[in-house]
């Protein structure tokens, strides 16, 4: 497309002139903006340059002293302590890399740290305190303290930095603390301004992160003088800020650490609780970690070993950890059938060591078969075979909803991190969750707690709990905040039949104190102490038809993540039921075998209130418990671990 | 729509546009930088490392990206507007779906070795896609209104994906420069008159309509208004920024307080000193001479810009040079009214001073536009 030349003219003329109006336009914004400079700098100059003088006040945040953790009788979970530093400034230093050098000589310092302080040396204005190094100890800070003439711009500085004493013992419940990191502020509308501060720590996880708000308490500032070149000359005024409201756990931390000590190096869980008012007394996860690690910044090699750890020393099993209940979900079966009249307390089943349906064999623990067994036989002898029969006259829905009323299937609300639900899975549930119809098969393994079953621990125990009381129990962990009571809820009824669910904890005392009980090795002699229970052992592989032809293999004979999980689900004293406690040790073998005996020394400790007395065992077992008892590490009052030997 | 359409009697070739080049208009340019390593040196506390190197780094990898575009033929780059104009609307669509979340702002796309602003590199290519429109349009119908309506739709539809960004600022410059784009080309003045009498109207309906559901702007960017118009009613909060900048360059004085010697931005009460604050700075150090200084060194800048519009007899070439002048001066504008209290913050940085990527690259590109028009014009 061409253009006549005369039209070229005429528009670049009218470019032309439209852009020298422009130009115009434009000369006169920026003389309106030198004269505002005028305006600022010179007309109103001293009235700026005496407000330049006052900005030489400045104000800084104070961070508050976080809340401490305390058990249920006051004694220190987690703890804040002096922790000392030293801090480095570049006016002072003048060569900052020459003071460093030396220093590096005094304290173990990583070419790490040596690059850190360089780089925020240099974004930082010259009178910026940055840190060089923390967590000194005595030697240290001495050996600093002697040199100081050789160290220009380097001060020794004091702060608070979080401690827990009882390290493992309440890695889980407890959590940890850690810097502030991006996600942390992510999403938080204007977020206080503490977590501005540099290497300000906020829980990560468990009570401390649940809790954070509670804990963390408010900043105080203090206004301080400073000199041209930003010193600081004196303080002038100071706001001390709110230090973080104490908590008081329901937690007993000598239980919790006997029950660790017990628990030992394998993968299990345990938890006690109190079953006449829901407070939780001891929620161990095995094996721990130190949270202390994570406060200090962990090591990736010290990281890598947890994680690489089979028997996830990380998680916490007690919530996280969810399992095929086994025959400890018997009583919710026998419930469920009572409840419903399908059954009563004189109904008998024969067992002939298998149960025929829909053309498939479904095999009772004990291949020869019971013979003719009444409810309370049934559990003292964890007879398969009776489950399957009344749970298909009672139906998965109603066994589903006498779980749930047990408090299964129920995400129970504690501050802890990554609570799981479970599955108390009913005809709708396997509907919307696999998109298939419930079979009868599925009635059958539900019944002795297999199939899609899972449980944590700590829902085993507020089953057992409720089953103990017939009440609506509500596990809580918070005991007091601030040194309030925090309130808890009226205890409701379950509304079940007194002579029915008596019915069932017979089974249970049948369970460990009768002749054919599964767990009888676990009894307890003394009368005043005598504990109920059941056993479980949930397979964690299918055993085919050809194993069983040739001979099941040997539960040790498995690899150890192969092998069965070992439940066991007590509470005690019989009579008047105080205590419910749940184990679960993970590819344990029998639950009646591995899990029942630390239930019941777990039971007798807190029933007790001290080491539990060999004369409440079994006399035969006595010498094994007591060498047992005896090699248990156990920290001393002060929460410290007796002395190594030093072998 | 070829090179023959430039009926070029001599254009030179090879090393020869060597000697083309308006090396002084570089000269101009280089020297704000220049003043703006010094600023960064200072205001780090007499380091070269934290902030005055790596700006050095990115405005020599601009220049010489500049010069590439200087010896690459004008024609071309007008061939290439409409792709670079599409590109540049992807980017900031995918920015708005994918980008990163900076200081609550979705603005970038992170490359890996660098951050693109696309909202910034939209300011030149939409210029270079209105000069072209204009070019290609013939002149009788540049005010009839369907042709009109298309540049306006050029300039607002991505104005609308900057503003749900959001970031105010960069869609005022896109919306300014490409007003100013078709002012040059000569669409009728009373479009403009039109124009601004109804954003008179608009701005009273957006005060109006403060705190009902129907409200305009967002909650903060109402506030930034508010402390514009009266700092010291919230001097902690969002009224902090202007009171400190403002306090900053007035205890500069006469001749200011010496380098290196600001205690405003030493004792790190000014916020973003280092990027769009940094005119403050300057002004506390150097004081009204310094600023005054850089402000006659940016006017230069513009007479240099605005010499080569008129004496280019191609109509692309002065229409790109007139739209990148409007960007170049609206960045400075806005920014020195911003950081002396006659306009709200909205974050436009300082041109070649300011602390950033994005900004510096996008101008370094505009100039190399306008030296390649320089060079390659008609003779």
């Amino acid at each position: 497309m061409r253009r006549s030349q005369r039209d070229t003219d005429e528009s670049a003329a009218r470019v032309t002139r439209r852009s020298l109006f422009m130009g115009g336009c434009m000369a006169a914004t920026m003389a309106v903006l030198g004269g505002r400079m005028r305006y600022l700098g010179v007309d109103e100059a001293d009235q700026y340059r005496l407000l330049a003088e006052e900005n030489r006040i400045n104000i800084q945040l104070i961070p508050p002293a976080r809340g401490l953790i305390l058990d249920r009788n006051g004694k220190l979970i987690a703890g804040n302590e002096q922790n000392y530093r030293v801090v480095i400034t570049k006016e002072g230093a003048g060569d900052v890399q020459a003071v460093m050098n030396r220093l590096s000589h005094l304290i173990p310092l990583t070419a790490d740290d040596m690059a850190r302080v360089t780089r925020d040396v240099g974004r930082n204005a010259p009178f910026v305190p940055i840190p060089v190094a923390d967590r000194l100890s005595w030697e240290d800070l001495s050996r600093i303290a002697l040199n100081a003439p050789a160290l220009p711009g380097v001060t020794p500085d004091v702060g608070l930095s979080r401690i827990y004493p009882r390290d493992v013992d309440f890695a889980h419940v407890v959590g940890y603390v850690g810097p502030v990191s991006e996600k942390d502020l992510e999403g938080v509308e204007n977020p206080d301004p503490l977590l501005h501060i540099p290497k300000f720590q906020i829980g990560k996880i468990g009570v401390e992160r649940w809790m954070e708000d509670t804990l963390r308490g408010s900043a105080g500032n203090k206004k301080i003088e400073v000199n041209h070149v930003g010193r600081v000359m004196r303080e002038l005024e100071r706001t001390d800020g709110i230090a973080g409201a104490d908590l008081r756990l329901t937690i007993d931390a000598d239980i919790q650490n006997f029950v660790q000590a017990r628990l030992g190096d394998q993968s299990a869980a345990c938890v006690v609780i109190d079953v006449t008012n829901g407070d939780i007394i001891a929620a161990v996860s095995a094996p721990s970690f130190n949270p202390n690690l994570f406060v200090r910044g962990i090591s990736s090699r010290d990281y890598t070993v947890l994680t690489a750890n089979d028997h996830l020393p990380l998680a916490n099993k007690v919530v996280q950890g969810l399992y095929p209940p086994g025959s400890t979900f018997k009583m919710v079966t026998a419930l469920a059938a009572l409840e419903d009249g399908q059954i009563d307390t004189d109904t008998t089943v024969r067992c002939p060591g298998y149960l025929e349906s829909g053309g498939r064999k479904f095999h009772c623990w004990r291949a020869g078969g019971h013979g003719k067994l009444d409810l309370v036989g049934a559990l003292e002898q964890s007879c398969d075979v009776f489950f399957f029969d009344v749970a298909q006259r009672v139906g998965i829905d109603k066994i589903a909803e006498m779980g749930r009323r047990l408090g299964l299937g129920e995400r129970h609300d504690l501050p802890m991190s990554a609570i799981a639900e479970g599955a108390m899975p009913d005809k709708a549930w396997k509907q919307s969750r696999y998109k298939q119809d419930w079979r009868i098969g599925d009635t059958i393994n539900a019944s002795i707690g297999q199939g899609y079953v899972l449980t944590s621990p700590l829902q085993l125990a507020v089953m057992t709990a409720r089953v103990a009381t017939g009440m609506n129990v509500i596990p809580r962990i918070i005991h007091e905040v601030d040194g309030h009571e925090v309130p808890r809820p009226e205890p409701q009824t379950l509304g079940l039949d007194t002579s029915k669910i008596e019915a069932v904890r017979l089974g249970m005392v049948h369970v460990v104190n009768g002749a054919h009980g599964t767990g009888r090795t676990a009894r307890i002699v003394n009368d005043m102490l005598k504990m109920a229970g059941k056993s479980g052992t949930s397979q964690v592989r299918n055993i085919s038809a050809a194993e069983r032809e040739t001979g099941v293999v040997g539960n040790n004979d498995l690899p150890w993540e192969q092998r069965d999980h070992a439940l066991f689900v007590a509470f005690a004293p019989v009579e008047a039921p105080r205590y419910a406690v749940a184990v679960v040790v993970e590819h344990g073998g029998g639950g009646s075998t591995v899990a029942a005996p630390i239930a019941r020394d777990a039971l007798l400790r807190v029933l007790t209130g001290q080491m539990p007395d060999v004369k409440d065992y079994p006399a035969d077992q006595r010498a094994r418990i007591s060498s047992m008892l005896e090699g248990l590490k156990l920290r001393n009052a002060d929460g410290t671990l007796p002395q190594e030997s030093k072998a | 729509m070829s090179f023959l359409e430039y009926r070029v009697k001599f254009a030179p070739v090879g090393f020869a546009k060597v000697f083309y080049v308006n090396w002084g208009l570089y000269l101009l340019i280089t020297a704000a930088a220049a003043i703006g390593w010094v600023m960064l040196y200072s205001i780090a506390g007499g380091d070269m490392s934290v902030w005055a190197k790596p700006q050095m780094q990115r405005y020599a990898m601009g220049f010489v990206l500049a010069l590439g575009i200087t010896f690459t033929p004008i024609w071309f780059w007008r061939s290439m507007s409409g792709t670079a104009y599409v590109l540049t609307f992807v980017l900031l669509l995918v920015v708005q779906f994918f980008g990163h979340v900076g200081m609550g702002a979705q603005r970038w796309i992170d490359l890996g070795f660098m951050k693109i602003q696309p909202s910034e590199l939209m300011k030149v290519t939409l210029v270079m896609m209105l000069a072209t429109y204009y070019d290609w349009l013939d002149d009788r119908r540049v005010s009839r209104p369907l042709w009109v309506l298309i540049p306006v739709l050029l300039i607002v539809t991505p104005t609308i994906l900057v503003i749900l960004q959001p970031n105010l600022g960069t869609s005022l410059m896109l919306v300014i420069a490409g007003a100013a784009v078709m002012f040059a080309a000569g669409v009728s003045l009373w479009y403009f008159i039109a124009v601004i009498a109804l954003l008179g109207g608009g701005i009273a309906g957006v005060f109006l309509l403060r705190g009902t559901p129907w409200q305009f702007l967002h909650d903060y960017q109402y506030k930034r208004i508010d402390t514009f118009i009266d700092p010291s009613a919230d001097p902690l909060g969002a009224g902090y920024n202007i009171m400190q900048a403002k306090i900053a360059l007035g205890s500069g004085g006469w001749t200011g307080k010496g380098f290196m010697q600001g205690t405003q931005s030493r004792l790190n009460f000014l916020p973003e000193k280092h990027t769009d604050f940094i005119f403050t700075t300057l002004g506390e150090e150097f004081g009204f001479v310094g600023a005054i200084s850089l402000l006659a060194l940016y006017a230069l800048i513009l007479l240099f810009l605005f010499w080569a519009a008129v004496q280019n007899k191609d109509r692309f070439s002065s229409l790109l040079i007139v739209g990148i002048a409007a960007n170049f001066f609206l960045y400075l504008a806005v920014n020195l009214a911003m950081v002396m209290g006659m306009a709200p913050v909205v974050g436009v940085p300082l041109p070649f001073l300011s602390y950033g990527g994005s900004a510096t690259l996008v101008l370094l590109l505009a100039f190399g536009l306008v030296q390649s028009a320089i060079v390659h014009r008609l003779r």
